[in-house]
C-alpha cells in the first residue's frame, strides 16, 4: 500500500515538470512562426525598394524578368540622374532645415512644458496636461483646412518655414505628453535633494531632470523627426514650388507625371529619403538607455 | 551648528491636521530623533525644518533667525533622505561637490571638503562611480557625504536607514553615530524604529497624532515614560499593560491582576498610589520584569504560576507568551530554563518597576 503512496506524487511531479517545459516550446515555436511571418510582411516592400532602385530601366521594361531579383548586374544610373537632373537634392535640403528646426522648436518647448506640468505642481496643471494630449488626437487630415487659411494670413504659404510653424502643432503635445510621463516617474526626493544644494528650477531642469530623462527625451526627439520627416498632408496642401518642396511630396511629383511611374527613380529616391531616419534610429538607439535612471534611489 | 527652536508650528493639510501646534528647542550640537508611527507627523515636522513643506503658522528658528520663508538653500541645512536621492548621472564626487559647485566655491576647496567627507566616511575609493555601481550602504554613505561638505548649521535626517537590510542597518547607524562625534553639528534625525531613536539620540521626540508625546534621553523614556503611547511605544518587546484593580490590605497596597494574583507595591512606591485604592487601572510591566524567580518561595507574594502559550528562544534570552484573563504577557527568562509551550513555570513581577496608568487618560501616574 504504501508503494503508490510514495510513488504517487513523485511521478505528478515529473509530470508537471515537463508540461511546463513543452508549453515553453510550443510558446517559443509560436512566437518564432509568427516573428517571421511578421519580418517577412514588413520587410518585402523595403526589400523590393532595394531591388527595383538598382535596376536600369531597360531591365524593368522587361515584363518577363522577375521583379524580385536584379538579373541585368546592379547600376547606380537612377541615384546619378535622380541627383543630377531632378530637384531631389533641394528636396532634401528643405527636408532637413524643416525637420531640426521642428526638432529644435518641438524639444525646447516640450521639455519646459512637461517639466512645469509634471513637477510644478499647479491650479489647473492636470487638467491641462490632459487637453494637451487631447489635442493630439485630433487628425492632421481635419486640422489642414483650417491651418491652411492661418498660414495664408501670415503670408506662409507656399513656404517651407509654414511647415516649421505647423508641424509643431503635431509633434509638441505628444512629446510634452511622452515627458509628462519621464519627468514624473523621476523620484521627487531627487528635486529636494536639489534644492536643499541650493538649485533654481531652471538649474534643476538643464543639470538633474534633463539628463536623467535623457531616455524620455531622446524617445520624444526620434518621434518629433519621424513625423516632420514623414509628414505629407501639410506639403501636400501647403506646398506646390519645387524649390519649397520637401521630401515625401516633391519626390512623388516631380517622378509622377500623368500615369508615366518612374519606378527607377522613385524606389532610390525613397531609399535616400528613408536613409537619415535608418541611421538616426540606428544611432539613437544606442543611446537609448534603460538603466540611466538606476541607482537614484533604492532600487 | 546651530540651535534650532520650532514655536507652536502647525501643518494643515486641508482640514487635516498633520502638526499640531508643536514646541521643541535643539541646542547647538544635539543630536534629536523624532520617532513615532507612520502618520504621526514626524517626517512633516523635518520637512518644515527643511523648507520643503510650508508652516501653516508657527514659528522655525535656526540660529535665532526666523526661517518660515527662507527656501531650502539659505536655510544653511543639508538633508539625508530614506532613498539616498543621489543624482543617477552624476559620480559620487559630482553627487557630493554639486551643491558647492552651485554655492561656486573655488574648484581646489571643492575638492579638499569632498576628499575630507570621503576621507571621514571612507568612501575614498568610490569617488568616480556613478550610485548605480553603488550599493545600498555605499550610496548612503554618499548621501551623508553630500551633506558633510556643505558644512552646514544642521543635519537633516529623513528615515535614512529604512532601505538597507538589518545587518547593514546597525552598521550604519553606528557610522552616523561615529560621524556625528566627529562632526559635531546639530542633527535631527527621523524614524519609525525605535532602536534607531534610543541607541543614536541625545534626546527623543515621541510624536502621535502630530502631537509631541514626550521629550527626553533614551534613558528617561524608558523609565519614566508620561503616557501609555511612549510606554507602550519605546521597548521591544513592548510593555505588558494589565487590567488591575488598585486594592489596599492593612498597610499594603496590592495590584490585583486576577482572582488569584494579587502584585504587592513596593513600600517605597506605596505612597505615590495610595489615593489609587479601589480604582480599576492599568499595569504596566515591561517583560524583562518578568522573569523566573531567583528563589523559588511559594509564598512570595510577587510570583505566579502561569501556563505558557508560545516560548521564543531569542539565543540570549528566551520570550515566554501566557494569559491571564483573556490578557496576553510577555515575559522573559534566561535560555538555560528551557521551557516548552504547555508547560506551567513559575514567574515573578519585578514590581519595583512598575508603572500604573490611568486607562481613560492613558497618562503614566
Amino acid at each position: 500500500m504504501s508503494a503508490p503512496a510514495i510513488t504517487m506524487p513523485a511521478t505528478g511531479a515529473v509530470k508537471k515538470g515537463v508540461s511546463l517545459r513543452q508549453s515553453r516550446r510550443w510558446a517559443l515555436i509560436a512566437s518564432y512562426v509568427f516573428l517571421v511571418m511578421f519580418a517577412i510582411f514588413f520587410l518585402l516592400p523595403p526589400y523590393y525598394m532595394i531591388v527595383t532602385a538598382f535596376k536600369s530601366d531597360a531591365e524593368m521594361a522587361r515584363l518577363a524578368t522577375n521583379p524580385w531579383l536584379i538579373v541585368d548586374g546592379a547600376t547606380l544610373d537612377q541615384f546619378k540622374i535622380l541627383l543630377t537632373q531632378t530637384d531631389f537634392l533641394i528636396f532634401f535640403k528643405n527636408t532637413v532645415i524643416v525637420t531640426v528646426c521642428v526638432v529644435a522648436i518641438t524639444m525646447v518647448v516640450s521639455v519646459l512644458a512637461a517639466f512645469s506640468l509634471g513637477r510644478m505642481q499647479f491650479w489647473g496643471s492636470s487638467l491641462l496636461a490632459t487637453g494637451i494630449f487631447l489635442t493630439y488626437l485630433v487628425p492632421d487630415t481635419l486640422l489642414f483646412i483650417p491651418m491652411f487659411q492661418i498660414v495664408k494670413s501670415i503670408g506662409l504659404l507656399n513656404s517651407y518655414w509654414g511647415m516649421v510653424l505647423v508641424y509643431p502643432t503635431l509633434t509638441v503635445p505628444f512629446c510634452t505628453w511622452i515627458m509628462i510621463g519621464y519627468f514624473q516617474s523621476i523620484p521627487k526626493e531627487l528635486d529636494e535633494a536639489a534644492l536643499i544644494d541650493g538649485a533654481g528650477h531652471l538649474q534643476m531642469l538643464l543639470k538633474i531632470f534633463i539628463p536623467v530623462a535623457l531616455p524620455g527625451i531622446i524617445a520624444a526627439t526620434i518621434f518629433a523627426f519621424t513625423v516632420s520627416w514623414a509628414a505629407f498632408v501639410y506639403p501636400m496642401a501647403f506646398l506646390y514650388s519645387s524649390d519649397q518642396q520637401v521630401l515625401t511630396v516633391g519626390t512623388v511629383t516631380s517622378l509622377i507625371r500623368g500615369d508615366v511611374y518612374k519606378w527607377g527613380m522613385l524606389m532610390a529616391g525613397a531609399l535616400l529619403a528613408a536613409a537619415p531616419p535608418l541611421v538616426i534610429y540606428a544611432f539613437l538607439m544606442d543611446y537609448y538607455i534603460a538603466g540611466l535612471t538606476a541607482g537614484a534611489t533604492k532600487g | 551648528m546651530a540651535e534650532v527652536a520650532l514655536h507652536k508650528v502647525v501643518k494643515k493639510y486641508g482640514e487635516v491636521e498633520a502638526v499640531r501646534a508643536i514646541d521643541l528647542d535643539i541646542p547647538d550640537n544635539e543630536f534629536v530623533v523624532l520617532v513615532g508611527p507612520s502618520g504621526c507627523g514626524k517626517s512633516t515636522t523635518l520637512r518644515m525644518i527643511a523648507g520643503l513643506e510650508e508652516i501653516t503658522s508657527g514659528n522655525i528658528m535656526i540660529d535665532g533667525e526666523v526661517v518660515n520663508d527662507l527656501p531650502p538653500k539659505d536655510r544653511d541645512i543639508a538633508m539625508v533622505f530614506q532613498n539616498y536621492a543621489l543624482y543617477p548621472h552624476m559620480t559620487a564626487f559630482e553627487n557630493m561637490s554639486f551643491g558647492l559647485k552651485l554655492r561656486k566655491l573655488p574648484k581646489e576647496e571643492i575638492r579638499q571638503r569632498v576628499e575630507h567627507a570621503a576621507r571621514i566616511l571612507d568612501i575614498t575609493e568610490l569617488l568616480d562611480r556613478r550610485p548605480k555601481a553603488l550599493s545600498g550602504g555605499q550610496r548612503q554613505r554618499v548621501a551623508m557625504g553630500r551633506a558633510i561638505v556643505r558644512n552646514p548649521k544642521v543635519f537633516l535626517f529623513d528615515e535614512p536607514l529604512s532601505n538597507l537590510d538589518a545587518k547593514l542597518r546597525v552598521q550604519m547607524r553606528t557610522e552616523i553615530k561615529r560621524v556625528h562625534q566627529k562632526v559635531k553639528t546639530t542633527t535631527v534625525y527621523v524614524t519609525h524604529d525605535q532602536v534607531e531613536a534610543m541607541t543614536l539620540a541625545d534626546r527623543v521626540v515621541v510624536m502621535n497624532g502630530g502631537r509631541i508625546e514626550q521629550i527626553g534621553t533614551p534613558q528617561d523614556l524608558y523609565h519614566k515614560p508620561a503616557t501609555r503611547f511612549v510606554a507602550g511605544f519605546i521597548g521591544s518587546p513592548a510593555m505588558n499593560f494589565i487590567p488591575c484593580r488598585l486594592e489596599q490590605a492593612g498597610n499594603d497596597l496590592r495590584v490585583r491582576v486576577s482572582d488569584t494574583i494579587a502584585l504587592p507595591v513596593p513600600s517605597s512606591l506605596a505612597p505615590r498610589y495610595k489615593g489609587l485604592a479601589g480604582k480599576e487601572m492599568l499595569l504596566g510591566l515591561r517583560p524583562e520584569h518578568i522573569t523566573e524567580p531567583r528563589h523559588n518561595g511559594a509564598g512570595e507574594p510577587n510570583q505566579f504560576s502561569v501556563t505558557l502559550d508560545v516560548v521564543e528562544p531569542m539565543g540570549m534570552e528566551t520570550m515566554v507568551f501566557f494569559t491571564i484573563n483573556d490578557t496576553e504577557f510577555c515575559g522573559r527568562v534566561e535560555p538555560k530554563s528551557a521551557v516548552d509551550a504547555g508547560a506551567t513555570i513559575r514567574l515573578q513581577a519585578g514590581m519595583d518597576h512598575m508603572h500604573i496608568i490611568d486607562p481613560a487618560s492613558g497618562a503614566v501616574l
